[in-house]
């Protein structure tokens, strides 16, 4: 496509289906992020496919007026990855939920990550599944009262970014569903980047989950409960930015201290380098009540080759080799005899 | 020999119609190499063949084991060969487990020839013989020539200085130069296949071609019991033209990539290893000079998604697997089904249920090719009948997934997959393309729009301008293709569906009857691999004047619009399955027909006479 990109505005993006989403539900407030992003991306819409899988955040297509594909329950990175591999020019997003990405789902997610197959994969996270009403999921924390756990469930929760750093994930993202401010430009980064890049948003799920982020979201805690990662700088939260995290040399663990406190300085704090996979996994691991939930770009590894990129490389090194493909000729190939 | 008793002397060499040889030995002797070496062999000499690769699921078995004995049998002669042969008429046997394992399919009076070296106390005991057969008149049925091959390899491949392990390896190419003496075939083929095969091993490629000389030159000079001569088999009559030896998965293959191409359509072939499907995606995988990409997914499900997703944004996706993988890519399958895109299923059946007989042959998943999804998931079904056959097949599957947009079920089997046989090599330039159609006007588009006579959806692909829409699970609109609950519209897309996959009926050939006459006392209904046998048991009974003809069904749904029609000009109906009775169900159900069963699920392919008796008993009855 090489016409000029006109210039679209979010309406463009929306389709013309009634979004059926539960009054209040996080999903709204994604959705109009996504769809004011868009025009800002350097993409013909028709270029522009969203796959899902089943949940509610899987409905996501329907509200976008792109190409888009609600498939099954899980396998939204295996379509996905169909999709790119069939037709490398598209920009493709998959939206899942903790549910269809990480329990159903959980395979294809380690192997689309490892592959580094060059697609945004929006992790909707509400720790609950809300279609089939309200069952705990893999990242409930434990004692989640739900119809399938009455008496609270008693598994331990998974992270999806410590998840997606062990599968090899070479950009890892977390988000906040209502923070425009903050998703748009992580949204942003996640599509520059080449390469899967995973992308956690904690949604609330007002129905089955309500305020299951509050601590975080809520303006009045923010400051002690979040830890904004910005690239290059240190690793400070708390009123005025007084406390951050140090590593203490000892037990090469992080630790929280307050600055002006025991001597401690801005300099003493940990300096956040997207680059550097030992930090990011340490800050995935991060959680409330003991420390504060890192938002931001956790992981970003830009230099790593695209799957998608090198499979087409190989096929043209292959076809330079072997010059011009011909059927006959393939069916001619081997010992061959004739009779006469 | 089947054809021992018309033995003619001419120019000191005995004459025969046609032989079955197989080679027998422990899954790492390799048997399969030896006698695919054969195979070419024959091929150039000019006999018409068939083979049929029988080896164990275990990669390398403990030696001397019985179920680690791996063969290969090859059916050659200068008349029409469609089966791997009935009766073995030389046996080759490696070691006591191959022995006891396939004696029992050698004729009396046949030849075989065993290392008498393996016949230790440990091998023989590990076989679960008391004694050694070659001693105590146990073969005395038989015409047994007996060699310390083991002895004779380790003196031919001495100059080479290998070690003891690599030096013994030598011992079928040994085998292979006796035999091919035998039956006076070319060496220059197996001594330049394994020259390019050890390119990197110039001391093994030498060592082996000595071994195989070695052994041609002991059969030359050495006593061999009186009889065993140089066997002529005259050379078959075949079309004019140029051949190849084919297996049924490469023939595939090659069909799946010249399907691609008339339809001028970009291929991603999706797959996970299984066997006996795998070789499938490796010959693909080898081929990306052609418009094709191929991806091992990380599971069967992952990979019937990846294909669905490709068709999705405009290539053919294919995907490969055999019975408990085509399980896996049921939910996706119907997927596929109810947004109406192309996709190709290819089932190379094996013995089941569950891990069942993983490298043996079967053709038990028709049912579940038909009936074996959620839903209301009507899909075409076709099956290939030969190695040959393989290769139109998949061109048809593709015309008529993108054709009619919808997933086909395309059937074959660890039998066909394997075997090879003599290919009159076609040139594409013969077939008809049928390029696929994309939508690019966005006037009056909904995804919904279909062709009024095929019923077939319209295909509009990402990155075409204007043409921006959502597809899915969830039951769609009749008109607009957004989803819909409404109960009217499920009944209408669902009758939708059924008349599209039914409607195909009207773009398929109508059924011929592949050998006999159109209406008679008997007709022998086959599908799949049981084509050979059928083939030569009717045949056998024709030239005896018996009434009774043979069809072998291709499209397996929608089945061919005469088919009822013709089936009630016969008295009979006799339909043998390599399963319980899957086909013979269909078509008592559709046609109302009292047709009868001949079924089989040991693993093997039908023997022509099984399939003869049968016939004589239904026509006696």
């Amino acid at each position: 496509m090489n016409a000029p990109v006109q210039k679209l505005t979010a309406k463009d993006y929306a389709s013309d289906q009634e979004v059926r989403w539960c009054p209040g539900c996080g999903d709204y407030a994604i959705l109009k992020t996504i769809q004011k992003l868009m025009p800002e991306l350097d993409v013909q819409k028709e270029n522009q496919v969203f796959v899902s899988g089943i949940g509610c955040s899987s409905r996501f297509p329907y509200y976008m007026d792109t190409y888009g594909f609600h498939t099954i329950h899980g396998r939204a990175p295996s379509f996905a990855t169909g999709v790119k591999l069939s037709n490398p020019e598209l920009d493709v997003w998959v939206v899942t939920g903790d549910g269809d990405g990480l329990s159903i789902g959980g395979n294809h997610m380690i192997h689309v990550l490892r592959r580094n197959v060059d697609l945004q994969i929006l992790l909707f996270n509400n720790e609950i599944y809300g279609l089939t009403k309200g069952q705990y999921s893999p990242t409930s924390k434990v004692g989640t009262k739900s119809p399938s756990t009455p008496d609270g469930s008693v598994d331990m929760p998974l992270r999806p970014c410590v998840f997606a750093l062990g599968a090899g994930a070479k950009f890892v993202a977390r988000t906040i569903d209502t923070e425009a401010k903050h998703l748009a430009p992580v949204l942003g980064r996640a599509h520059d980047h080449k390469g899967a890049s995973f992308v956690e948003i904690y949604q609330n799920c007002p129905v089955y989950n309500d305020g299951i982020f509050d601590q975080i979201k809520d303006k009045k805690n923010a400051a002690d409960t979040r830890l904004v990662l910005e690239h290059g700088k240190p690793l400070t939260f708390g009123i005025e930015d007084r406390k951050g995290l140090r590593m203490n040399a000892k037990t090469l663990l992080l630790e929280i201290v307050t600055i002006g406190e025991d001597g401690v300085t801005i300099d003493d704090l940990v300096v956040h380098d997207e680059t550097n996979k030992v930090l990011a996994q340490m800050l995935a691991g991060l959680k409330l009540p003991e420390f504060p939930e890192p938002i931001g770009v956790l992981y970003c590894e830009s230099t790593a080759p695209s799957y998608t990129d090198d499979v087409y490389q190989q096929r043209i090194v292959v076809r330079e080799t072997r010059g011009p493909a011909d059927i006959n000729d393939l069916l001619r190939g081997g010992h061959t005899w004739t009779v006469s | 020999m089947s054809a021992v008793e018309e033995v003619s002397h001419q120019d000191g060499a005995n004459q025969v119609s046609d032989v079955v040889v197989r080679f027998a030995g422990d899954s790492g002797d390799g048997m399969q190499l030896t006698g695919s070496n054969f195979t070419e062999a024959t091929a150039i000499y000019g006999n018409d063949l068939a083979t049929f690769p029988d080896f164990p699921a275990e990669i390398r078995a403990p030696a001397g084991a019985t179920f680690g004995v791996s063969a290969f049998q090859i059916y050659f002669g200068s008349e029409d060969v469609s089966t791997a042969g009935d009766d073995v008429d030389v046996l080759v046997a490696m070691n006591p487990a191959a022995l006891i394992t396939n004696l029992k399919d050698v004729l009396v009076g046949g030849l075989l020839i065993i290392d008498s070296d393996a016949f230790t106390d440990k091998n023989l005991a590990r076989a679960g013989y008391s004694s050694n057969p070659i001693e105590d008149g146990s073969l005395d049925a038989y015409r047994v020539i007996p060699i310390a091959v083991t002895k004779q390899v380790l003196e031919s491949v001495k100059p080479f200085g290998l070690s003891h392990k690599f030096a013994v390896r030598c011992k079928n190419m040994w085998t292979l130069g006796l035999v091919m003496w035998l039956f006076d075939r070319d060496r220059s083929i197996t001594t330049g296949s394994l020259k390019q095969k050890f390119a990197n091993k110039p001391e093994i490629a030498d060592a082996n071609i000595a071994a195989l000389n070695a052994g041609h030159a002991y059969a030359e000079t050495a006593e061999l019991p009186t009889g065993v001569e140089v066997y002529r088999v005259p050379r078959a009559e075949a079309a004019p033209g140029l051949y190849r030896n084919i297996t049924g998965s490469e023939s595939l293959a090659y069909g799946l990539i010249a399907g691609g191409q008339l339809a001028d359509l970009p291929i991603t072939f999706a797959s996970y290893p299984i066997t006996p499907a795998s070789s499938l995606l490796h010959t693909l995988s080898g081929q990306k000079q052609f418009n094709v990409v191929t991806f091992q997914a990380e599971d069967e499900i992952a990979a019937v998604c990846a294909a669905i997703g490709a068709s999705f944004s405009g290539s053919l996706g294919i995907t490969s697997s055999s019975g408990p993988g085509i399980s896996l890519k049921a939910e996706a399958i119907s997927l596929a089904s109810a947004t109406e895109l192309p996709l190709i299923v290819v089932n190379t059946q094996r013995g089941g249920p569950s891990t069942g007989l993983p490298t043996k042959t079967e053709q038990s998943d028709l049912n579940q090719s038909l009936f074996g999804r959620h839903g209301d998931s009507m899909l075409p079904v076709i099956s290939c009948s030969t190695s040959v056959d393989c290769f139109d097949v998949a061109i048809e599957a593709v015309r008529i997934a993108t054709q009619f947009m919808t997933p086909v079920i395309l059937l074959s089997d660890g039998y066909m997959a394997n075997a090879s046989e003599p290919w009159l090599l076609p040139d594409i330039n013969d077939y008809e393309p049928f390029p696929a159609k994309f939508e690019t006007n966005p006037e009056g588009f909904t995804p919904a729009n279909r062709d009024p006579a095929t019923l077939a959806r319209v295909w509009a692909k990402p990155g075409t301008p204007g043409l921006e829409h959502r597809i899915g699970g969830i039951e769609k609109d009749f008109d607009s293709g957004d989803i819909s609950y409404d109960a009217d519209n499920h009944q209408r897309m669902t009758d939708l569906r059924k008349d599209k996959i039914e409607g195909i009926a009207n773009y398929i050939p109508e059924q011929e009857v592949s050998q006999g006459s159109p209406k008679g006392k008997l007709a022998v209904v086959g599908w799949g691999s049981t084509y050979g046998s059928i083939h030569q048991a009717v045949k056998r009974c024709r030239l005896e004047d018996l009434d009774v003809s043979h069809i072998h069904v291709r499209y397996m749904n929608p089945l061919p619009r005469n088919l009822g029609e013709l089936l009630a000009g016969y008295d009979k109906v006799l339909i043998p399955e390599m399963n319980t009775g899957q086909f013979i169900n269909i078509i008592r159900a559709k046609y109302l027909i009292d047709a009868k069963p001949l079924n089989k699920v040991s693993g093997q392919p039908f023997k022509i006479r099984e399939v003869e008796t049968a016939i004589r008993s239904l026509l006696e009855s």
